[in-house]
């Protein structure tokens, strides 16, 4: 390989030192690849002046080793051979600056997840594949510069998607600390799922009346804009810098002067079939509270069904219906975003899972929760929908859509817990009444949860372990399920009054929409993906864009609230420093080789590039360091710093080499 | 000692957002894959230029891999649909430099979905030991 005079335009190719460091990361590492081997092949290296193995590269121990190596070697260059730099680029970054280096004449190569770790059965595989896969990183290492990454003020004020329980304590928590928060809901009222339920395990306390007050806590917080029935539209910019467009959507009621007395629902003539919040159960007028606790508690409009009668607008005493009302949109800047968009619950009628849409008396668990709601459609009182009469025979099916090859491989996590509660309420309310759960396992880890399964043991709730096979309803409504209990080996025809299907959780339709729109990777689940699932659980790969309760995946409602609070706290380190770093990783050009052509130009999505008399103007401010533009350039004018064409020619060319070289 | 089985090299050109972290969830779930894999690691799909591509085949590489987020998930917006457009480039050079075409694939992995990613691997590995090394590669070179 003949080497160039001048390798970087001010150091010459002799100049270059190289400091390798190859991590064994316990037997992560150093059980499948012989670590010294690689280390040994690395001296073997140009420009490698030193080479070393260590137990814990990352450890503080491995990393004063770095530092000290760069003074007693005077290295210019550092290489640690170990993890993904997904997780620990900054680490490594942040120590060979404390060493007195440039952040970015770091390289990182990837010999666990790449390599230990897909190679473990062939030792010397791996360990050749590892000595490569330095070879390549210490041929790009030697043409590595130096990079300034840029300091931007940070917009003091938060944005939150969703104000479900969790959402609500971000926003919460957030406004506490003295910042602003824009809080957005797409729906009339904010409360999310909570909202729904009767009670919540393990307490069986009342779930709204304590989310209530939360609830009122948000609408009355100075620093909390509270959006509901809004949406986002458009997300724009980057960490501490994000300008979003927000649509309101037209409730046509003027909710500054309306008292939600409801006076305008009793007028209305409409009948609606279908009420949202209580999961299709009962009807609702075409103007409507949400519900009795809803917040803001304000009528909104359907004009999906409207007849534009003008019943309510003549009962309204404080004239708030204007049928006129458009859509409007808000333009916010904020610093950081917090996504609490939550789930959908897992809709079994497609499949007709268990005869769900084909047989009457089969119903999920959300639309018993309403059913035993006082403040549902039937006032508590459970009645099945067949004939409204009260079931005295109930069976619970777990895992509806969860831990299933066909539907959803993970385990929703809330369903076991949510049927033991639903099936405690009704020995409760109706002690005459036989409770079934058919079961594969429950699982009820954390406090006070396995108790409360005792009690419902204790209660006579019957558990069959096993999963119906066939679920047929006869003229009379009664459901019968042929299961087979595999403690037991008995098959029973198991004649029902009602059967409950515990569905679960999947990721949300609009949380999709709103993933898309601030490019948050998914999870092969469906759902959002935190940045590293134990270290950074609700932090995402985009800085300043944080994710809580089920967006991340399923998950109950402690957990959703200790999330909602992680948010708020990951999110106000932005906020309180006034400052985010971004990448230094930008494009840059060199006007004597630019000719001008422009084709570059089209390429950004971001509008850092325009021409300027006849010269490229770069916005370094807009420029996300992506290169696409770079790939572009007919004259190799444009470059991106840190992934210039002989950096990555470089890498290329050291996955080769001659036989016996 | 046996003769060990000649193993292919294939260069893969991966995201930094997706396909990128997909090798690592490949690697964190422990699907083992052959050893023939060298990633390049870049910001985008979009930065891939079919420079580097050819630069790969003349080095020696057996195959080249082009790989990024699904279209619509891009980091930035758009370039997998650049990183498109390029590639259908390079499949018609392939062609006319007589290689034959499994040599150079594209494939849109998201950073979940690491047993995709070790399956592809796996896949190609395979259908490059079939074909033998690639034309290009200079003599003596691995």
């Amino acid at each position: 390989m003949a080497q160039d005079e001048s390798i970087t335009g001010t150091e010459n190719a002799k100049d270059i030192r190289i400091g390798v460091f190859v991590c064994e990361c316990g037997t992560n590492i150093g059980g499948v690849v012989n670590c010294r081997a690689v280390a040994d092949y690395a001296a073997t290296l140009p420009n490698v002046v030193h080479s070393v193995v260590n137990k814990y590269t990352c450890s503080d121990a491995g990393q004063s080793e770095i530092k000290q190596a760069i003074k007693n070697h005077n290295l210019n260059r550092v290489l640690v051979a170990s993890c993904t730099p997904k997780t620990h680029e900054p680490i490594f970054r942040a120590c060979v600056e404390e060493g007195g280096l440039n952040p970015y004449l770091f390289e990182f190569v990837n010999i666990r997840e790449h390599c230990s770790w897909i190679h473990m059965q062939d030792k010397d595989s791996a360990t050749k594949k590892a000595s490569e896969l330095v070879r390549m990183g210490v041929s790009r290492a030697r043409l590595l510069e130096p990079l300034q990454s840029n300091e931007v003020p940070v917009t003091n004020k938060a944005l939150v998607i969703g104000a479900g329980v969790a959402g609500m304590q971000a926003a919460l928590d957030i406004a506490d600390m003295g910042y602003k928060v824009y809080l957005v809901e797409k729906n009339p009222s904010i409360g999310g799922k909570m909202a729904q339920l009767d009670k919540t395990f393990p307490t069986n306390d009342c779930s709204i009346c304590i989310l209530g007050p939360k609830m009122v806590e948000i609408a009355r917080n100075k620093n909390i804009e509270l959006m509901t029935y809004s949406e986002v539209e458009e997300v724009d910019g980057y960490v501490g810098n994000f300008k979003v467009k927000v649509k309101h959507k037209p409730r046509f009621i003027d909710t500054t002067t309306c008292t939600g007395c409801g006076l305008c629902v009793q007028k209305c003539p409409v009948e609606v079939p279908y009420f949202e919040f209580n999961e299709g159960i009962g009807t609702r007028k075409a103007i409507y509270v949400p519900f009795p606790q809803a917040v803001p508690l304000r009528a909104v409009v359907d004009k999906s069904v409207c007849i534009d009668c003008g019943a309510c607008i003549k009962t309204c005493e404080s004239h708030s219906i204007n049928m006129e009302q458009k859509e409007t949109f808000s333009d916010i800047e904020v610093g950081v975003i917090v996504v609490t968009t939550g789930y959908d619950i897992y809709d079994p009628e497609p499949k007709h899972d268990f005869g769900y849409g084909l047989c009457d008396n089969v119903v999920t668990g959300m639309e018993l929760e309403r059913l035993l709601n006082a403040s549902g459609p039937t006032m508590g009182k459970l009645v099945r929908p067949s004939d409204a009469k009260p079931p005295k025979r109930i069976g619970f099916v777990q895992c509806v859509g969860s831990r299933d090859k066909n539907r959803n491989r993970y385990c929703s996590g809330f369903c076991c817990m949510y049927a033991l509660k639903d099936a405690q309420l009704i020995r409760e309310k109706y002690p005459d009444s036989e409770v079934y759960i058919m079961y594969m396992d429950i699982r009820s880890p954390f406090r006070n949860y396995e108790e409360f399964y005792d009690r419902a043991r204790d209660m006579g709730i019957k558990f069959i372990r096993g999963k119906p096979g066939k679920v047929d309803e006869d003229k009379n409504g009664n459901v019968t399920v042929r299961i087979e209990d595999t403690l037991t080996s008995n098959l029973y025809n198991l004649e029902l009054d009602l059967l409950v299907l515990s569905v679960g959780a999947v990721a949300g339709e609009s949380s999709e929409h709103i993933r898309h729109l601030l490019k948050v990777s998914r999870a092969a689940d469906g759902f959002m993906m935190e940045a590293h699932p134990k270290l950074k659980p609700v932090d995402t790969n985009l800085d300043g864009i944080f994710i809580g309760g089920v967006t991340q995946g399923p998950k109950d409602i402690p957990y959703s609230v200790s999330q909602g609070s992680a948010c708020a706290a990951r999110a106000t380190r932005y906020l309180a420093q006034g400052k985010a770093t971004t990448e230094g990783i930008t494009v840059e050009v060199d006007d004597d080789v630019c000719v001008g052509c422009g084709i570059c130009v089209p390429m950004c999505p971001f509008q850092a590039l325009s021409l300027v008399d006849g010269k490229l103007n770069i916005i370094k401010a807009l420029c996300k360091g992506c290169g696409t533009c770079a790939t572009a350039c007919p004259t190799g004018a444009l470059q991106q710093n840190h992934f210039k064409n002989e950096q990555l020619l470089a890498q290329i060319r050291g996955a080769f080499t001659f036989e016996g070289e | 000692m046996a003769e060990k089985e000649w193993e292919p090299k294939i260069v893969a050109f991966c995201c930094n957002w997706c396909s990128y972290g997909g090798a690592d969830t490949a690697g964190m779930g422990r699907f083992q894959q052959p050893s023939s894999l060298r990633i390049i690691r870049v910001m985008c799909s979009g930065r891939i230029d079919p420079m580097h591509v050819f630069n790969a085949f003349l080095e020696g590489a057996d195959a080249v891999l082009v790989t990024g987020c699904h279209l619509g998930d891009c980091h930035y917006v758009n370039g997998n649909y650049k990183a498109e457009v390029r590639y259908q480039f390079l499949e018609e050079m392939v062609k006319q430099l007589g290689l034959e075409p499994e040599r150079l694939q594209l494939n849109w992995i998201s950073a979940s979905e690491g047993e995709k990613f070790a399956n592809f691997v796996r896949d190609v590995t395979a259908k490059i030991k079939e074909l033998g090394p690639s034309p290009l590669k200079p003599e003596g070179v691995n």
